[in-house]
This record gives structure tokens, sequence and C-alpha cells, in this order.
């Protein structure tokens, strides 16, 4: 089987890697690029848990050939925070406890910077509609919402 | 033996040279737009090697155009940028808000209007909204290309009428005529993220007076395909879309309905919602028309 050469960007940097032509993009990022943050949930892009930025479009890596991504940009959870800083969002998820295993944070916090950065001010309907492709079995979902909402008060430069 | 192979064509002849070419050696090829029925499917029920052909890098399958006299949209835009074209919004909500209703942020990023049809499921939520506004299906073939209405094109469960080495480019609908509205419904028992136990699009054209002077009902998830309810179309049209009028077009499409009962509803359950459907469909497709000029 021949591997395919593709010369894509990710979190900023310009990336080449071989892989098979049905090669997921989340099989990309996690086994061959060691990128492990963003989850495997369910392949069938119903969790979310692999979201990741596709020229600042919110999309499953699962649902994407790895080939596909030739000649564009990605964004994944590892180039959220600015170098040890944690992104706004990334902290709030951490004050409100919006998290119990993790497995699904990562996606809700790619997602969340997507919707934060196409919408500051989301109302709490609007925010969960956005999410409602990111599935969370611990949480319950509500400090999640609280943890978005906290973090785009912040963005917005309204309170600490 | 075949093994997995990827092209992204950028001409419509050299996608339809690589459809050719595999045709000829009988090896499998697929064509991809989006990729988020594809992919699963290739995942969960047949991983079989084939060769994949990419048509989101080709022009005619991109292009979107609202022009003065017809509407076009390209098969591999996602929902994404079919929900910002204002012009859009504007011409056929109908179809916008049903290509809206399928799946997630996430997969609104990468589904296409063009796959949600080709992938001709029972259920497919752009489907009756492409019936009702009349989408005319625009099919790159060898010879260059043909066009089939939309409710021509789907033929059975997971069937559409593509021949081997042919591919679909796009979707043209004459533009609305002044005083059309259209609209999409369907039922599910949550508010998001699920399958149609059952839909209805309906477009609607009013006359000064309100009359209903040419009506166009489709219904989904309710049959093998997605049908057009001619019968439908018939109560509606002469009436100012009164009562009478809604019932007896709801009657017709619970009459043209042939489901099946499954985990999502019973066949009865469906015939039923299906004509409420089409009636609360109508009613927003002329609340529409009355808005247009």
């Amino acid at each position: 089987m021949s591997k395919v050469h593709v010369e894509t960007r990710i979190n900023g940097e310009r990336m080449e890697f071989l892989c098979e032509p049905q090669q997921s993009m989340l099989d990309v990022l996690r086994d061959n690029l060691r990128l492990t943050g963003t989850k495997e949930g369910c392949a069938t892009g119903d969790c979310g848990a692999c979201s990741v930025l596709l020229d600042g479009r919110l999309v499953c890596s699962c649902l994407m050939l790895a080939v596909e991504s030739g000649g564009h940009e990605l964004t994944t959870i590892e180039g959220v925070a600015r170098g040890d800083e944690l992104h706004p969002i990334q902290r709030k998820f951490l004050e409100h406890a919006a998290l119990q295993c993790g497995i699904c944070t990562p996606g809700f916090i790619v997602a969340a910077k997507a919707l934060l950065d196409e919408n500051p001010n989301p109302t709490e309907e609007e925010i969960r509609f956005y999410l409602a492709g990111n599935l969370c079995r611990c949480t319950g979902y509500d400090k999640i919402i609280r943890a978005v909402q906290d973090a785009a008060k912040t963005l917005r430069g309204e309170a600490a | 033996m075949q093994s997995f192979a990827y092209a992204a064509p950028e001409t419509v002849k050299q996608a339809l040279d690589v459809l050719a070419e595999h045709q000829s050696a009988g090896r499998r090829v697929q064509v991809m737009a989006g990729g988020t029925d594809l992919l699963v499917q290739m995942r969960t029920l047949d991983g079989s090697p084939r060769t994949i052909v990419d048509i989101k890098k080709l022009a005619e399958t991109n292009r979107l155009d609202v022009g003065a006299s017809e509407i076009y949209i390209g098969a591999a835009i996602p929902g994404a940028e079919l929900s910002a074209s204002k012009p859009l919004a504007v011409c056929l909500p109908g179809l916008v808000e049903a290509m809206d209703l399928i799946g997630s942020t996430q997969i609104q990023g990468r589904a296409s209007l063009g796959g949600n049809l080709c992938n001709a499921s029972p259920a497919g939520d752009t489907i009756p909204a492409l019936v009702a506004d009349a989408g005319v299906c625009v099919i790159a073939t060898p010879g260059g290309q043909r066009e089939l209405p939309v409710e021509q094109f789907v033929v059975g469960v997971g069937k559409n009428a593509l021949k081997p080495g042919e591919f679909l480019l796009g979707i043209k609908f004459k533009r609305p005529a002044a005083r059309t509205g259209d609209a999409y419904l369907r039922f599910i028992p949550r508010t998001e993220m699920d399958i149609a136990v059952a839909g209805a699009g309906v477009s609607v054209t009013l006359d000064a007076k309100g009359v209903c002077t040419a009506a166009r009902v489709a219904i989904g998830a309710v049959a093998p395909t997605v049908i057009l309810v001619p019968g439908a179309a018939k109560a509606l049209i002469g009436s100012s879309l009164d009562d009478k009028a809604l019932d007896a077009a709801g009657a017709a499409c619970s009459a043209a309905a042939s489901p099946i009962s499954d985990k999502r509803g019973t066949a009865d359950y469906r015939r039923k919602v299906v004509a409420v459907l089409c009636k609360r469909a109508t009613k927003i497709a002329a609340e529409r028309a009355k808005e247009t000029r």
C-alpha cells in the first residue's frame, strides 16, 4: 500500500507527514504526529471528542481523511493555550470544575473556542445548541455551560 | 488486489477520467464531498478498498449562485456555508433550515447538500425541501451534463439515479416567483441531533389576495424514498389555505405515505404525524410567501 505525502499547517507550524489514503485525520494526529490531546470517542462523528478547527471551522477529525488536510490549516487543543498560559476557556473549565474524566474536554474547549470566536456573547440556549455535538457523560453539562459563559465574559473584558 | 487511494481532481474532466479509468478496470471508486456519511459507512458497514474521489476542489461543486432567474448550489458546499448565505436565506429559507437540521456544528462544517441527496436516505432532511422547491440535479456525465428533477434522482433506499462514471455537480432551481415561500418541518423526539420520524417540505405561491396559485408538497421518512404528493398540492391550489384545504392536504400526505414501524415510531403514528407536519409547514411557507414581494 502506498503512503501519501501531505503538507499542512497545524497550530501555526508547517507539518509534513506520510499516511495511508484512508487514514482519518484523528488517527494521524494521534498516532503519527503524537498530538494526543485530540481524543477518539465514537469515531462516527457523534460525540465531538475529536473536534478540531479546519481553516477556523469546527469539524470532527474522525470524519476527515488526513490527506484532505493538505494545504489547509488545523488547530488542535494543543494550539489553544498561549505557550504556558492557559486560554481563558481552559482556565474557566478548571475553575468551574467543568470536567470529571476529561475525555470530552479537549473537544469541548475547541468547540467553545469556535463558538466564542464567531459569537462573543452567546445566550445559554445558543451555547447549548452549538455544543450539542459534544457529548459528556460525567458532568451533566451544567458546569460546562457556566464555564463557557464565564469564559465569554472574560474574553469580552467584562470580569476577571 | 486493489488498495485504498485518494484523488482530488481539480477539473470536472479529471474527475470523470478517474471514474472512467476505474470503471473500465473494474476497480472500486467512490465520490466524496463532505465525507460525513461516506467515512462512517466505510468504517462500519463496508471497509473494502477503493479509490476515493474528493470533489471539493472543483469550481462547479463549490459554486453558490443566487441569480435573478436561477439559483445554483454546488454539490460539495457544506451546510455551514449555506446557512451563512443571506441571499439563499431570502429565496429558499425552508431548504436552508432543512440542511441546518442535519447533525451538529461539527457535521455542518463538512456535510454537504449534495451528499445528503446522493446518500438517498428515506429520512434525509434536505430531500423533501429540495423536491418542494423543484430542485433539478445537474449531473456530470462522460458525454457532458444531464439534468434530472430531484424527485426522480432518488430511486430507492440508499440508491440514486447516478450511473457508473457520473457524479452530481450541483442542484439548480428557478428563482422563486413573487409571493412564494417554502418550509420544511420534521418530527424527532428531541430538539436536536436525531433522524426524522417523519418530515414534510412545502412550497406555496400566493396571489395578491392570498389565494394559493402553485404548490409542491413532499414528504420524507414515510416511504422508501421521499415522495412528491401531487394530491396535497391540488388540495392547496385555489384555496386561501384555510383549515379545510390544509386538512385535505394533510390527508393526501397520510394517504400517500407507506411507512414502516420501527424504533422511531409506528406506521400509524407516522401517517398521522406527516399530515400535521404538512399543515404546519404549509402555514409557515404561506407566511413567508406573504413577506416576499
